[in-house]
């Protein structure tokens, strides 16, 4: 058998799976030869995500979703496990990659010697993020669910300390929960249903018998809480602050789109089972993400006014993001076109990537005299490490000139794109979710008001926000800037010229996102293509009896 | 039967629960394992309860799938059981390190003041 370019789709999978496990066998002190291996696989990752992307855009016989398959062990569709790549789960892809590489450069700077296998863990991550988006398989859903999370419990406890264990407790005790919650979910569904398979299920609904219904509707809702869990929805988000506060910073970074799975998974199966065709059950559960996003809008900007250091800030930045893509994900469910929905999925990319960039700051605007050496050489004395002086060397000497003054534009960059200010990429999402709520549809007029002046104010709120911690660390600052190292500032600086390229490249950006939120909305493509899907065994019988060209 | 496994599902759950939301980390812990065989239980019960079926057909021949339990959930429970025994376990390691480092075994680090 020869390896096809079929097989690319489960590399995304492989890669890191086998680069986290080869680097087990890794001594601690061979750190070099771990962050190379890392590095490598995490760019690898990221270049066949591109090439998935570039596969998946199709044409318009298609209709503008190429949508492709792997099944696991060659069983048939609803049998087996599928892997399925279309637009949206090859540019949640793209996005994992684009924050991995940045974070890792940074944890090159010194995070990643302050405990034990970052680099294992982080690529057990990515890992766990591009199964949960490859998956076509609500039971493999949770299980890529449970490695990403088992991987996060230890990134977050990297470093130790008490504040990172307290977080780290609430934040494992919450989530362990929600996959309980998960797990019920899904054996509802299965036992509504008979299958997993998301597809199977997205033909299933509409034909589904009276009896059935409630039973699939409340396995979907017991399952959407888990996700809800997961993208940090109020009420169900009180965890979340402390615990991306505590993590370091590259790998708060990371958790930048952690959040972004749980919308991910709601925006997949809302449109997948509850879409438009789904007969009585259209439209389930879309007023509960509507009112949830805006609650949690709502909740994210008071907290943002409400903060006094910029870590606890960037935490409910955070929760704004995700809140509004799911308000916005939840008004395009109950109708309302696919122009907020495409806009939603642009602002989604470029508020993950600034709330990134700004976690990878809060590191060095804080920093006292001193900086990263000491606290290291602190934990190295705390863990009892032997570090070899020549190991420690290059970091110390290559300092950033006009610390501040980067510092300052990198800031206030990832400011103006977060309040959604023009001209950056923030300002182009928030204005098409605008453009989309007020050219009506389904939403009511007040609804729609309401919306937008909640994305209006949570982009005031921020911009106080930032601007007052940018004035208390950069205009009334007295003591000498910190030292900051250039790998440390490279990242933050990748990031934003990845904004900036956005911001260029916004006509091209956001025609791929309104197609993609055009696939979204037809999910029979998805489904009878999945289902449709030839076994590798049936091909070559096929070939081999000449019927196959 | 079904009332049995109905009630024992319920009270697991209902004990777990009530067990999670407790200040002490030790009963948190002990809430999540009553709430996780709870969940076990009740995806076992999802494949509907039929007594004395076995899961494993044979091979060949004309099989009649009524005179068989469904496999599939009993797969299933296994992934579930080894996922949040694992899980757990980890939860255990960071409780006693948060009692190591705090000196309390309150869940937010601090004893609440009377």
């Amino acid at each position: 058998m020869t390896v096809g370019p079929e097989h690319l789709i489960i590399a995304p999978i492989l890669i890191p799976f086998f680069a986290g496990a080869l680097m087990l066998v890794y001594d601690e002190r061979q750190r070099r030869a771990k962050q190379t291996i890392s590095l490598a696989a995490a760019a690898a990752s990221l270049l066949v995500a591109i090439e998935l992307l570039i596969r998946s855009k199709g044409n318009a016989l298609t209709g503008n979703n190429d949508i492709g398959f792997y099944l696991l062990g060659d069983w048939a569709a609803p049998y087996g496990i599928a892997l399925v790549i279309d637009r949206l789960s090859a540019m949640m892809l793209v996005l994992t990659g684009l924050l991995s590489l940045p974070a890792l450069i940074y944890a090159a700077a010194g995070w990643h010697r302050q405990g034990q296998h970052f680099h294992s863990m982080f690529q057990f991550l990515l890992m766990g993020l591009n199964g949960a988006f490859l998956t076509g398989d609500l039971f493999n859903l949770f299980v890529f669910f449970e490695v990403l999370l088992a991987a996060s419990y230890g990134l977050l406890l990297h470093g130790g300390g008490q504040l990172r264990v307290r977080g780290g407790l609430h934040y494992i005790a919450v989530n362990l929960t929600g996959s309980l919650l998960f797990l019920i979910g899904v054996s509802l569904i299965y036992g509504a249903t008979g299958t997993l398979n998301m597809a199977h299920l997205s033909n299933m609904v509409p034909v589904l018998s009276s009896a059935e219904r409630p039973l699939f509707h409340a396995g979907a809702a017991i399952m959407g809480l888990a996700f809800l869990i997961k993208a940090g929805i109020w009420p169900l988000s009180f965890w979340l602050p402390t615990a991306y506060m505590a993590g370091a910073a590259p790998v708060a970074a990371m958790f930048a789109v952690m959040t972004k799975v749980g919308v991910y998974a709601l925006l997949r199966l809302g449109f997948l089972l509850f879409g438009p065709t789904a007969g009585a059950s259209a439209g389930f559960g879309a007023q509960v993400m509507i009112a949830g996003g805006m609650a949690t809008v709502t909740f994210g900007f008071l907290g943002v006014l409400a903060s006094q250091g910029l870590g606890r800030m960037a935490a409910h930045l955070v929760l704004i993001s995700s809140g509004t893509v799911l308000a916005a994900a939840g008004v395009a469910m109950a109708g309302g076109g696919t122009e907020i929905l495409g806009a939603a999925l642009f602002y989604l990319l470029s508020s993950t990537l600034a709330v990134s960039a700004l976690f990878l700051l809060i590191e060095p605007m804080s920093r006292e005299e001193g900086g990263i050496a000491s606290l290291l050489a602190l934990t190295a004395d705390a863990y009892g490490l032997d570090e070899r002086e020549e190991d420690r060397q290059p970091e110390v000497g290559l300092a950033i000139p006009g610390t501040l003054a980067v510092l300052g534009l990198s800031f206030s960059a990832c400011g103006i794109v977060l309040a959604g200010l023009p001209p950056l990429s923030g300002f182009v999402g928030k204005l098409g979710m605008l453009q989309g709520l007020l050219a009506g549809g389904a939403a009511t007029p007040a609804l729609s008001w309401a919306l937008a002046a909640l994305l209006i104010l949570s982009g005031l709120a921020t911009m106080i926000g930032l601007v007052r911690v940018g004035i208390q660390t950069f205009w009334t600052g007295d003591s000498d800037p910190p030292r900051v190292m250039a790998l440390e500032i490279a990242p933050v600086m990748t990031l934003i010229a990845l904004l900036l390229f956005l911001t260029v490249k916004a006509d091209v950006a956001l025609g791929y996102m309104q197609d993609t939120a055009e696939a979204v909305m037809r999910p029979k493509i998805y489904a009878e293509g999945l289902l449709g899907a030839p076994r590798a065994a049936d091909a070559e019988q096929m070939s081999d009896e000449g019927v196959w060209p | 039967m079904e009332i049995v496994i109905s009630l024992a599902i319920g009270v697991l759950a209902a004990s777990g629960v009530w067990l999670l939301l407790r200040p002490r980390s030790f009963q948190v812990i002990v809430g999540l394992c009553l709430l996780s065989y709870a969940v076990n239980l009740f995806i076992f019960a999802m494949g509907r309860l039929t007594p004395g079926a076995p899961a494993i057909m044979p091979r060949g021949g004309f099989i009649n799938p009524t005179a068989y339990a469904d496999p599939l959930p009993q797969a299933l429970v296994l992934t579930a059981i080894v996922i949040s025994f694992a899980t757990t376990a980890l939860f255990l390691v960071v409780l006693i390190a948060s009692r190591g480092l705090t000196g309390t075994d309150h869940v937010d680090g601090q004893e609440r003041e009377p």
